[in-house]
């Protein structure tokens, strides 16, 4: 018992230590896919260290909300991470405190705590970043609802670590259509909901067209550093959920022991980066949506999740 | 023993996967504003339909399914492009068409409430007939196929989506055809298949036509007849 709940501590931090390491990875890849040099992979861990040792200004006229904020959206990721397998393929201690979709809405309340902060200090930039990423937000939610209802359908659970056992026993269950389907539609809602190209340019520094980014442009010292943070482990465990509970469940340690554990930690990372190249690939071949195409963007991904279902729920 | 049941399961799944993958481009053609991405869409959905005639042919072994995978893929995957490709100037491919009938989201929500309806009124009439295995997955994949085909026809102006909308509706009909009567005589398939391509040439020449004189190809724009000389 006393390794379970270990093993789940472990794998906060995990996603702790190596979130940023992940934002690192992408953004020079990025940067040598457009010919350039770009900063080193350590970077995002030198941004945290600079904005963890400067100063914190905080505007006179903002409320509470507006410095509850870094730590709801810093803790939101880890409460999600002690929920989805992230080294193993049984269940650890904190395992059925909740299931996916009590999971998505943890993760939404940290977005809907940023929102709200945003709105807050009456900066002109931060309510319009707001209510787009609530407009994208508000596109997502039928998608992520419905991939959930797919995924509780066919694995007849909702809990991560028993639907990731489903794709693979047998194998032939990988090749259902509803699966790959719902592969696609995760994919497009992970671009959406981390605010990538198509849907939004992360690289992007002219206020008047960000969606994401805009949330904390008022932060600074360590409430900026929390929300970076957060934010990467927020794009770190969802990609663990693609990758360890939707598309490859195997390399995770299926014994109660240490070793098999943290063999599991390269292996995952593995995983990870060939989902970032995969990425990579995407955003280096695609142009930003204008703000209107957005929801033919998402209602894409709903078609397909929808079909997905579909597919799923009529041929058994 | 085992094996041999895994690999017939395997390939259950990859024809449903066809069929889904098949609705999307059905759902692509309707979608899509660029008129050469909905010409790729209609290639793609084609593949698709030959994939599954392959995949249903192959245990047991059918030569006739097979054949009709080959006539798709060399009419309609390989042959057809290249004769609209040479029928129409590339200015009608790279146009974009932002006056459909309705608009993208709605669109797509109508088409997902067509695919949903032809799942809704196939799939009673199929268990009634106590219809098991191949035809439960393509039956409803290829009626949604024609319902959406049908809906391009309605819902685009140009002339070569319209054109593609109605090949989608064939392809529809052929998905649930290579399903339900896997014993079609060849000489029905190549027939239809050479109606098709002698249809393409009189509706591309045709456009290309209405082009020289009109100036676009947004056919659903025409609403007057005009008689010759009456410039």
């Amino acid at each position: 018992m006393s390794k379970r709940i270990l093993f789940n501590v472990l794998q906060v931090l995990v996603v702790m230590g190596f979130s940023p390491l992940a934002m690192g990875v992408l953004n020079r890849f990025k940067e040598i896919v457009q010919s350039k040099q770009g900063p080193s992979i350590f970077q995002p861990y030198r941004d945290l260290w600079k904005l963890f040792s400067k100063d914190e200004v905080v505007p006179e006229e903002s409320s509470w909300i507006f410095r509850v904020t870094p730590y709801i959206v810093f803790v939101a990721p880890i409460f999600v991470t002690l929920l989805i397998p992230v080294l193993t393929d049984y269940p650890l201690f904190w395992a059925f405190m909740a299931d996916m979709v009590g999971a998505g809405f943890v993760l939404a309340l940290g977005g809907f705590f940023a929102a709200l902060a945003a709105v807050d200090t009456a900066n002109p930039y931060g309510p319009m970043g707001a209510s787009r990423t609530r407009m994208v937000g508000f596109l997502a939610e039928p998608i992520f609802l419905i991939v959930f209802f797919t995924v509780s359908f066919v694995a007849d659970s909702t809990i991560p670590f028993i639907v990731q056992q489903k794709w693979v026993t047998p194998i032939s269950n990988f090749f259902e259509p509803s699966h790959i389907l719902l592969l696609i539609a995760f994919v497009m809602l992970i671009l959406a909901e981390k605010g990538r190209i198509p849907v939004d340019n992360p690289s992007g520094h002219f206020e008047l067209a960000m969606i994401e980014e805009s949330k904390d442009l008022e932060y600074s010292g360590k409430g900026a550093a929390l929300m970076k943070w957060g934010g990467w482990m927020k794009f770190f465990v969802l990609m663990i959920v693609f990758l360890n509970v939707l598309l490859t469940p195997w390399g995770l340690a299926s014994t109660l022991s240490w070793e098999a554990v943290l063999l599991a930690i390269p292996l995952v990372l593995i995983k990870i980066l060939l989902f970032i190249v995969f990425l990579v690939f995407i955003e280096s071949s695609l142009a930003k949506l204008r703000l209107f195409r957005i929801s033919e963007f998402m209602s894409a991904a709903f078609v397909i999740a929808v079909i997905a279902m579909l597919t799923s729920a009529f041929t058994q | 023993m085992q094996g041999f049941q895994d690999m017939a399961t395997i390939m259950g799944n990859l024809n449903a996967l066809a069929g889904g993958l098949f609705i999307i481009a059905a759902v692509g053609i309707v979608a899509t504003r660029q008129v050469g991405a909905c010409l790729k869409f209609f290639i793609f959905q084609s593949i698709f339909l030959a994939a599954s005639a392959f995949l249903l042919g192959a245990r047991p072994f059918s030569t006739h399914l097979m054949a009709v995978g080959v006539i798709n893929l060399v009419t309609k995957v390989m042959f057809l492009p290249w004769l609209l490709r040479h029928l129409l100037k590339e200015e009608v491919y790279a146009r974009r068409e932002i006056t459909q009938v309705v608009s993208i989201p709605t669109s797509l929500i109508i088409a997902l409430g067509l695919t949903i309806g032809a799942y809704f009124f196939s799939l009673p009439w199929l268990k009634a007939a106590a219809v098991t295995g191949a035809p439960r997955i393509n039956v409803p994949v290829g009626l949604a196929g024609l319902l959406l085909g049908a809906y391009t026809l309605t819902n685009r102006r140009e002339a070569v989506p319209q054109l593609l909308g109605l090949l989608a509706m064939e392809n529809g009909a052929f998905f649930a055809g290579v399903a339900i009567a896997p014993d079609l005589p060849l000489i029905a398939e190549l027939a239809l298949a050479f109606d098709l391509l002698i249809l393409i040439f009189v509706v591309g020449v045709l456009t290309r036509a209405v082009h020289e004189r009109v100036g676009t190809t947004a056919v659903g724009a025409l609403a007057k007849l005009r008689e010759e000389g009456h410039k």
